[in-house]
């Protein structure tokens, strides 16, 4: 952590967190080196600041989210904002409204930040251009997570004191993911090296241009790692196209313990949630304490989610 | 109308291979009375009506085999009239309009209609492609024989292909009778489906879900086989990757007799262009990589793409500002396709006649009008253009109803400067 002191004075340059692919290296170390302040407020008895009251966070929620929003929601709540959440799966937009109209009408409530999920990826960049707060994305499309990729970061270097030189595979759903992808746009710059494996059909086109190496052998693909990072399958993707069955993921992909076996002895494995235990990831791996820092991964979630909030608020 | 002297011009008319400084005599009914270096000043009655083109460039008027109007049922994002003027501008005269309005164009009593409002509405000659399926369902083949006798010359389902390869087998084999030109978009709907971009790299990082040239391929290579079973009119609209390109040399070497096209946007962007979600770049087929963009070219050099194509599609403000699954898909460019296409004169990619045959003649031809070319006794409709002319695109200053141009702020070089319509001045550039 002692590399990342020296960037305290660094500003950030863009209004917005849409993506890592926005962020510098100065811009992220910033970030972690504010979400470490937080880990021990976290831990405190009393937990709650007044560093941004008086300000109105707004969680905009086009998707489904348990962990993310009540994680974004305590974040707010700790620094003292006065935060509202809005779910609108299945309401205002299909029933004509558009995204912008929604932004409209939120922004003439003078929120200070808005932190938004949406199906669609590019809809926070689309909001962005729309309000006068600052955004935070909570994950669009299958594009960017930015918010978790840094959580997954700070958790690596309170673990491993620094992500450079490590050995990183993810696993699993890379097509769908935007866990995935921003964690290799993060881990990149941050100087790991990234193996990515999964069934082919479950990888994007062209995933080895972002400067990963690419393995459909989960055993070559873990040689040696020192962080697994496993990702989540969603059920409707096991059966029809992609995946002859939920059965045969798990004997070729999923984590257990003859395949962790391949990695390093001391590594660690990681999962951004929900997990399907018996899918993607043996149960008993999944609650290894000397291996998973899955419970971890949350707990440094809303010290990431702190730093950006009170960062990005007084962005505006 | 007086007989009107066109002189001093550089004269470029693929058709009849003339490339030459001289004049052209447009007669009292509009009609092209003569064309070449013999109608010089020295040689013109006196007081006859005389416009000195000062060595601009005389083309025919432009042929568009793509363009989409929003009559009826879409009048708020281009009417006849607001087409009419973008096209003018844009030296194009002649269009074949999109079936895809609301009602469809499938039947009699639509052509009448819409051949109504283009005569009353529009000064330009307006060619209504009628559907390939009732309803553009891909199921019920339309009634071609009674169509092309009120007048349709070409058929597609526009924006949609074809699925059913039965039902697409009987279309080529019954039209083969009747002689209807048979149109295809081609893109095979379940591998694209859901797909926004191009499938690669930039789909990847962008987390968009992409469109691989396959789907394009398999259509093209599907039709192709039926064609050597059915022989009928073929033409593919417009194809967008270099790979359908190996599949169309294969079919033309085999003597199989069919046309294809290509639109100026899939010459002159690539899908690096999307940048940032931006939506006016949404476009079906989809922008493909920079070595597909210079294949389709050289495709065009070698003649085995005869057509390029605006592929106007007007959207207004609220379909495109959205996210980028959720906006329209298309972009305007009627009105920037001869600039537009003289970007790859300028930067060498292509010789000047190599571009103008594909925007006049070559359409001309495939459709079997009267138009697309400089030939003595034909309606006058010709394009002015001033080659070097510098601009840059103002979407405000575009005629078109919907501003959803691609390349706004672009700097181009050459302009049009007069567009005439059966001999009249129609248009020019103040």
């Amino acid at each position: 952590m002692a590399v990342i002191k020296k960037f305290k004075a660094v500003k950030i340059s863009q209004n917005h967190l849409l993506g890592i692919q926005d962020l510098s290296f100065s811009e992220v170390s910033y970030i972690l080196d504010e979400a470490k302040d937080f880990i021990k407020l976290n831990k405190s008895t009393s937990k709650k600041t007044d560093i941004l009251r008086g300000k109105t966070q707004i969680n905009l929620f086009f998707e489904p989210s348990t962990r993310t929003q009540s994680s974004f929601e305590l974040a707010g709540k700790r620094l003292g904002a006065d935060v509202m959440s809005m779910n609108i799966v299945n309401s205002a937009i299909k029933k004509g409204e558009t995204l912008i109209d929604t932004a409209m009408t939120l922004n003439a409530m003078h929120p200070d930040i808005i932190v938004v999920r949406h199906q669609d990826s590019g809809a926070p960049n689309l909001l962005s251009q729309k309000v006068n707060c600052s955004v935070i994305n909570a994950g669009d499309g299958r594009r960017e997570h930015p918010t978790q990729a840094l959580l997954d970061a700070l958790t690596i270097i309170n673990r491993r004191g620094k992500v450079e030189g490590l050995k990183i595979a993810i696993c699993g759903d890379i097509l769908h993911s935007r866990v995935a992808r921003s964690n290799i746009y993060l881990m990149s710059m941050l100087g790991a090296e990234i193996n990515v494996v999964a069934p082919k059909t479950l990888l994007p086109h062209s995933i080895e241009r972002l400067g990963v190496n690419v393995f459909t052998d989960m055993k070559k693909g873990l040689d040696n790692c020192d962080i697994v990072m496993m990702l989540r399958l969603q059920n409707e993707r096991m059966q029809g196209s992609f995946l002859p069955s939920a059965r045969e993921y798990y004997e070729y992909f999923g984590l257990t313990p003859d395949k962790m076996a391949k990695a390093k002895k001391e590594a660690l494995i990681m999962h951004p949630g929900p997990m399907n235990r018996g899918v993607e990831i043996d149960t008993n791996l999944a609650d290894d304490i000397n291996k998973s820092v899955i419970r971890e991964q949350v707990e440094l979630g809303v010290a990431v989610r702190m730093a950006c909030l009170k960062i990005y608020c007084k962005k505006i | 109308m007086k007989e009107k002297y066109l002189i001093n011009a550089r004269i470029i008319d693929p058709k009849n291979q003339m490339d030459e400084i001289g004049g052209l005599i447009i007669d009292i009914n509009g009609k092209i009375k003569a064309v070449g270096k013999k109608v010089a000043n020295g040689n013109l009655p006196t007081g006859a009506e005389k416009i000195d083109l000062k060595r601009q460039i005389l083309i025919p008027g432009i042929v568009d085999m793509r363009v989409f109007v929003g009559e009826p049922g879409y009048e708020y994002k281009e009417n006849f009239r607001t087409l009419s003027n973008a096209a003018l501008s844009g030296g194009v005269t002649s269009v074949v309009s999109m079936p895809n309005t609301s009602p469809v164009i499938d039947n009699v009593s639509m052509v009448d209609f819409l051949k109504r409002r283009g005569r009353d509405k529009a000064k330009i000659n307006i060619y209504p492609a009628a559907s390939l399926t009732k309803n553009i369902e891909g199921k019920q083949m339309t009634e071609f024989g009674l169509l092309k006798r009120k007048g349709i010359i070409a058929f597609t389902d526009g924006l949609k292909t074809v699925q059913n390869p039965q039902v697409m087998s009987r279309i080529m084999n019954y039209a083969g009778e009747s002689g209807a030109l048979i149109m295809q978009h081609a893109e095979d709907n379940i591998l694209s489906a859901g797909g926004l971009i191009n499938e690669g790299e930039i789909s990847t990082r962008l987390g968009l879900k992409g469109i691989p040239f396959l789907a394009e391929k398999i259509i093209v290579e599907r039709d192709l086989s039926f064609l050597e079973e059915y022989h009928c009119r073929y033409h593919i609209s417009q194809i967008s990757s270099g790979k359908t390109l190996s599949t169309i040399k294969r079919a033309k070497e085999e003597g199989k007799i069919f046309s294809t096209g290509v639109s100026i946007n899939n010459l002159s962007l690539n899908e690096n262009d999307i940048g940032d979600f931006r939506t006016f770049l949404k476009l079906s087929p989809p922008l493909r990589t920079e070595q597909d963009r210079l294949s389709l070219i050289n495709a065009i050099d070698e003649g085995l793409i005869e057509v390029i194509v605006s592929d106007h599609k007007p959207e207004d403000e609220e379909s495109k500002r959205l996210t980028f699954a959720q906006a329209a898909t298309g972009a305007t460019g009627i009105e920037t396709l001869l600039p537009l296409a003289l970007e790859l004169f300028h930067n060498d990619s292509l010789k000047l006649n190599k571009i103008i045959a594909p925007l006049t003649s070559n359409p001309a031809k495939i459709l079997g009008i009267d138009k697309g070319s400089l030939q003595i006794g034909r309606d006058a409709d010709l394009c002015v253009v001033d080659i070097n002319k510098p601009w840059v695109v103002n979407k405000d200053e575009l005629l078109s109803k919907s501003k959803n141009t691609p390349i706004e702020d672009r700097k181009l070089q050459g302009q049009i400067i007069k567009t005439f319509i059966k001999g009249e001045m129609a248009f020019e550039r103040a």
